[in-house]
C-alpha cells in the first residue's frame, strides 16, 4: 500500500504532480491511501516511527504520463476543487481507469461517474450560489478618481475563488472591491484581479443601503402565500448567517396570517378614491368619442371596423385579429385568398407572408398591378393549431366558411368587381356557395349571378410552396400565371 | 408631505408583487474589450434572494408609480381602490437599481407601473429609465420593461433598444375574463401588441443580406402572465390560451398566478382564493410541453371537469391513463418516449441514452442517476427488471395518490 500526502486544499497542480509520479510506477488505484491530516494529525503522524521509516514521500512528477481526453482533463480538473479530501482517490481512480476505458465518460450510471457528477453539481451550485449570496458592503469613501471600495465577507464550501473571480471581475468592474473567505480572498483592485489562498477573517462593516435593501424584502413578500419549504430548497439556511434580510423571515412568517386577515376584513366598501370618478368619465367619453368615428364611417373602412370585433365562429378566440380586404374601392379585379396565415393575423393585412410573395412575384410577372386589385379572403380569421412554437395552419371547414360569408357578400357589393379569381378551393367553396371540384372548373372565366361577377377559379398561390419537386412547381407556376393572365386577358376585352 | 425614499419603496414594491415574473434570463452578453461600465448578464439568470413565499428575488420590480387611470377589479392599483398612491422619479429609480446591483442584491430592475396620464407619457418615462441606465449609468445589468399595449410604436422600439426583455399581460385566460374584469382593456389589442413584439424580435434576429446586424430589440425575448382563478376558466382554457400564446407570439414564458387577496379588494372577485397547488400543476403542465414535448391538449384531454388532478403531478397523471404505452423499455425507447416517463427528467434521460451505447441499463444504474424508483418502476423495463402485471394494477393511481389523513378529533 503507498501512501500519498496532500495539503486538504491541495489544488490541481499539486495533485496532477503526485497522480503522475504513481500513474508513471502502475501503480492501481486501490495500492494507494491518500493522505489529507490536519496540522494537529499530521504532527502525530510524522513522530510515529513506522511511517519515517517505512517510506521515502513520493516526488512530483512534472512531465505527462499517460493519456486524458479534453473532456477528461476537465472533469478532474472540476472535482479537485470539491472540500474533500476524498476528491483525490476518485480524480486518481478516474484518470487510471480512463487508460483503459475511453468510453467512461458517457457513462453517467457508472459508480464513479456518479460520484464525480455529484461532486460536479456540488461545485457549481457552490459557484452559482456564491455568485447570488455575495452581499457587498460600501467600505470607504471614493478615491480621488470616484472608484468606490466594496468589501464582501461569503463562507463556500468548495474551492472555487479562483472558479468565480472572472465573473465578479467583469460585472463589479467600475469598483474596487473584496471577497474575504475562510479559504482565501479575491481582491480587485483599479482592474486587477488577484486571487489568495490565505484565510481571512470576517470584517465588520456597515451599510445605510442594507435597510432599504431590508424594506423592499419585506414588501415584496407576498403574506398570502407561505412556501418556506421552497424558499428553503433554493436559500438553504447554511447561508442565511451571511444574508442579513433572513433575519427578517420570523417576523414576517409571524405576521402574515394577520396581515392576510385584515386584507380580506378590508374589502372595497363600493367607494372610491375622487379621481376615479374623473377617470371614468374621461372613459366614458372616449368611449362615446370612439363611436362616433365608428357611426361616421361608411363603406369598406365601415367594414372593417365592424369585422373588429367579429365573433361569429371561434376562431377570433385565438386568432390575433381579424384580416380585412385591401384595395381600392372600386377595383376591376378582386382576390380571393383562403384566410390569413401567420404573418398576416400579426401584421393584420392579407397576402404579406410567404404565398403573398409568390402571389407577388406572379402578378407582377403577367402586369397586373397589386395596387390596383382588391385582395380579400374567403375567412378573416386565421385557423391553426399549436404545435409548440409553432402555429399550424388549418383548412377552414364549411361552418367557418359559411359563418364569414356575409363579410365577403358585403365586400363584394360594395367593390362591385367586374371579375373575381378565387385562390384555392375554400374561395371557389365560398364565392359560389357550393363544394365544386377546382380541377374541373379552373382557368376560364364562368358566368355571374344577380348577385355576383363572373369569375374564374385557380389554385392558391401556397399550393406552389407546398409542392416538393422544383419541376413540378415550375409546370404549375407557368399554369397559374396563365390563368391569372387569361383573367387580365378578360378585364381588357370588358 | 412628500413620503420618504424608503416608505414609497414600500408602497411601490408592495405594488408590484403581484407580478410572478422576476426572471433575469435569456440573455448574456460579454462586455467588448475597453468596454466599461457595471454589470454583466448571466444566461441563466441569477436569484440572489429568496422570500418565505417561496419566491425569487432577481430582480429590483418596482411600479414606477401607482396611480393608475384603469379600473382593473383583479388589480391592487385599479383607480377605485383606496390604497395609498405615490410615485418614483426617474432619477430615483435609476439611484436605486445602481445601488442595490453594486451590492449584489439584484441583476437588474423590473419596472412597471400604472397608466397615469396617458399611455404614451408612462412608456415614454420608463423607457427614460432604461435609456438613461444604459447611456449614462453604462448599466449592462438586466432590465424588464412592462409594455403599456396602446403606446406609441415609437417608444415600443425604444423600449426594445434598452431592455433585455418587454412583456405585456393578457391578464386573464379568456376574452371573456378580461371584458368583464377589465372593462377598458381589450383582449384583442394586446395580442396584436404581441404579434408586433414578435414581429420586433424575429427581425432583430435575422442578419440583413447585407450581413449588417439589425438592430437590438429586446434580446430576452417576451413573456406574459395571467391571473388563475379570479375567473371560472378552467386548467383546460388556461392551458389552451397558453397554447396559442406560446405558437403565436414567440413567448419565453407565460406566468400563471394565482389570484391573492389584495388590500381594499373589489367586490366582484371571489372571497377565496385558488389552492396554490392549482397554480404549481399549471406550471408543471407548463414544463411539460417546453420540456418533455407533450402538447397542452394531450395534458387535460382525459379530464372530464378540464381541471389538472391536484393530487397527481400531470405527467404521472398522464403516464396512468395512458398505461397502453407503457412499460417503456430504457434500453430501447426513443429519446421521445423516454421524456414522457415519470419520473425521468431531460438529464436523466440524456444521461440514460448516453451511457446505454456503452452497456445494458439495469435498475440499480437508474437509481445512481437520483431518479426515484418508485414512481418510475412500475413504466419501465431494464434488463433486470420488468414490471409485469403492476402496471396494469387497478389500485396503481391509489398508490401514488397521497395517504388519506385520519381527521383530528379535537
Amino acid at each position: 500500500m503507498k501512501r500519498l500526502q496532500l495539503a486538504r486544499d491541495a489544488d490541481f497542480e499539486t495533485w496532477r504532480g503526485l497522480a503522475r509520479a504513481a500513474l508513471a510506477e502502475g501503480i492501481a488505484p486501490d495500492q494507494i491511501e491518500w493522505m489529507s491530516p490536519d496540522a494537529a494529525q499530521a504532527d502525530l503522524f510524522s513522530s510515529e516511527p513506522e511511517a519515517q521509516e517505512r517510506e521515502a514521500p513520493t516526488a512530483p512528477c512534472a512531465t505527462p504520463v499517460g493519456h486524458v481526453s479534453k473532456p477528461g482533463l476537465a472533469l478532474l480538473h472540476t472535482i479537485l476543487r470539491y472540500h474533500d479530501p476524498q476528491r483525490f482517490a476518485l480524480a486518481y481512480r478516474l484518470l487510471w481507469r480512463l487508460q483503459t476505458e475511453p468510453a467512461l465518460l458517457a457513462i453517467a450510471t457508472d459508480p464513479d461517474m456518479r460520484e464525480a457528477a455529484r461532486m460536479t453539481q456540488q461545485i457549481r451550485r457552490d459557484m452559482h450560489k456564491m455568485k447570488a449570496f455575495v452581499r457587498f458592503r460600501e467600505a470607504t469613501q471614493p478615491d480621488s478618481d470616484g472608484r468606490r471600495h466594496f468589501i464582501a465577507w461569503f463562507e463556500p464550501e468548495n474551492y472555487i475563488l479562483e472558479s468565480v473571480a472572472p465573473f465578479f471581475a467583469e460585472r463589479f468592474s467600475d469598483m474596487d472591491w473584496m471577497i474575504l473567505t475562510p479559504i482565501g480572498s479575491i481582491l480587485f483592485e483599479k482592474g486587477k484581479l488577484i486571487c489568495d489562498r490565505s484565510p481571512c477573517a470576517a470584517p465588520d462593516l456597515k451599510d445605510d443601503v442594507e435597510t432599504l435593501w431590508h424594506s423592499y424584502y419585506q414588501s415584496i413578500f407576498n403574506p398570502a402565500r407561505i412556501k418556506t419549504k421552497a424558499m428553503r430548497s433554493e436559500m438553504p439556511t447554511k447561508y442565511w448567517k451571511n444574508l442579513p434580510e433572513t433575519r427578517l423571515i420570523p417576523q414576517m412568517l409571524a405576521d402574515a396570517e394577520n396581515r392576510v386577515a385584515a386584507m380580506v376584513a378590508r374589502q372595497n366598501d363600493g367607494r372610491a378614491p375622487a379621481f376615479h370618478e374623473r377617470h371614468q368619465a374621461e372613459w366614458r367619453e372616449k368611449e362615446a368619442q370612439e363611436e362616433a368615428r365608428g357611426v361616421a364611417l361608411n363603406g369598406l373602412p365601415a367594414l372593417s371596423r365592424a369585422l373588429e370585433s367579429c365573433q361569429r365562429c371561434d376562431l377570433c378566440r385565438y386568432a390575433t385579429q381579424s384580416v380585412p380586404g385591401i384595395g381600392p374601392d372600386h377595383a376591376p379585379l378582386m382576390l380571393v385568398g383562403e384566410q390569413p396565415g401567420d404573418q398576416e393575423d400579426l401584421q393584420g393585412k392579407p397576402f404579406v407572408g410567404p404565398a403573398g410573395q409568390v402571389l407577388d412575384r406572379v402578378l407582377s410577372a403577367v402586369g397586373i398591378e397589386r395596387s390596383e386589385v382588391y385582395l380579400t379572403n374567403a375567412v378573416k380569421h386565421f385557423k391553426f393549431v399549436s404545435k409548440g412554437r409553432r402555429r399550424i395552419h388549418q383548412t377552414p371547414g364549411r361552418t367557418e366558411i359559411v359563418a364569414c360569408s356575409p363579410w365577403l357578400d358585403q365586400e363584394i357589393r360594395l367593390v362591385q368587381p367586374k371579375l373575381i379569381v378565387t385562390l384555392g378551393a375554400t374561395a371557389l367553396q365560398a364565392v359560389e356557395g357550393r363544394v365544386s371540384r377546382l380541377g374541373a372548373l379552373r382557368g376560364h372565366v364562368r358566368d355571374g349571378s344577380a348577385t355576383r361577377p363572373p369569375s374564374l377559379a385557380t389554385i392558391h398561390p401556397s399550393y406552389l410552396l407546398r409542392l416538393p419537386e422544383p419541376l413540378r412547381a415550375q409546370e404549375e407556376e407557368q399554369r397559374f400565371m396563365q390563368e391569372l393572365s387569361a383573367a387580365r386577358d378578360w378585364l381588357a376585352e370588358h | 408631505m412628500k413620503k420618504t425614499l424608503a416608505a414609497r419603496l414600500e408602497i411601490l414594491s408592495d405594488a408590484a408583487k403581484y407580478d410572478a415574473s422576476c426572471a433575469s434570463s435569456g440573455v448574456s452578453s460579454k462586455k467588448k474589450a475597453g468596454e466599461e461600465g457595471l454589470g454583466s448578464k448571466a444566461s441563466n439568470g441569477i436569484c440572489h434572494a429568496y422570500t418565505p413565499d417561496g419566491r425569487c428575488i432577481s430582480l429590483l420590480k418596482i411600479l414606477m408609480t401607482n396611480f393608475c387611470i384603469y379600473d382593473c377589479a383583479y388589480c391592487i392599483n385599479r383607480s377605485s381602490s383606496k390604497i395609498e398612491r405615490t410615485r418614483f422619479s426617474v432619477e430615483e429609480i435609476i439611484w436605486i437599481t445602481l445601488e442595490f446591483y453594486r451590492r449584489n442584491y439584484i441583476e437588474g430592475l423590473f419596472l412597471s407601473s400604472g397608466v397615469i396620464r396617458s399611455s404614451d407619457y408612462t412608456m415614454e418615462e420608463m423607457v427614460r429609465v432604461a435609456r438613461e441606465l444604459r447611456l449614462k449609468h453604462h448599466f449592462h445589468g438586466y432590465i424588464h420593461l412592462k409594455t403599456i399595449p396602446d403606446a406609441a410604436p415609437h417608444l415600443i422600439e425604444e423600449a426594445g433598444l434598452y431592455a433585455d426583455r418587454l412583456s405585456i399581460n393578457v391578464e386573464m385566460p379568456t376574452d371573456a375574463g378580461l371584458a368583464a374584469y377589465a372593462p377598458e382593456k381589450d383582449a384583442g389589442h394586446i395580442r396584436q401588441s404581441m404579434g408586433a413584439l414578435r414581429l420586433k424580435i424575429e427581425e432583430s434576429g435575422d442578419r440583413s443580406l447585407s450581413g449588417r446586424k439589425p438592430r437590438r430589440f429586446a434580446p430576452g425575448g417576451q413573456s406574459t402572465q395571467m391571473i388563475i382563478g379570479a375567473d371560472r376558466s378552467t386548467d383546460r382554457d388556461i392551458l389552451r390560451s397558453s397554447a396559442a400564446l406560446y405558437s403565436g407570439y414567440a413567448l419565453r414564458r407565460v406566468y400563471y398566478s394565482a389570484f391573492s387577496p389584495i388590500p381594499d379588494a373589489s367586490m366582484a372577485l371571489p372571497a377565496q382564493s385558488p389552492p396554490l397547488v392549482r397554480e404549481h400543476r399549471l406550471y408543471q403542465a407548463d414544463w411539460m410541453v417546453r420540456f418533455y414535448g407533450f402538447s397542452f391538449e394531450e395534458i387535460v384531454a382525459q379530464r372530464e371537469d378540464g381541471m389538472l388532478d391536484l393530487e397527481l403531478d400531470p405527467k404521472l397523471a398522464w403516464a396512468l391513463q395512458n398505461r397502453a404505452l407503457f412499460p417503456v423499455d430504457l434500453n430501447r425507447a426513443s429519446r421521445e418516449m423516454l421524456l414522457r416517463v415519470p419520473g425521468l427528467g431531460p438529464r436523466s434521460v440524456g444521461a440514460l441514452l448516453s451511457a446505454r451505447r456503452h452497456c445494458a441499463i439495469r435498475l440499480e444504474d437508474v437509481e445512481r442517476l437520483k431518479v426515484s424508483l418508485r414512481k418510475v418502476r412500475p413504466f419501465i423495463v431494464t434488463s433486470d427488471w420488468n414490471p409485469a402485471r403492476l402496471i396494469d394494477r387497478d389500485n396503481l393511481a391509489a398508490a401514488f395518490r397521497p395517504q388519506p389523513q385520519q381527521l383530528r378529533l379535537l
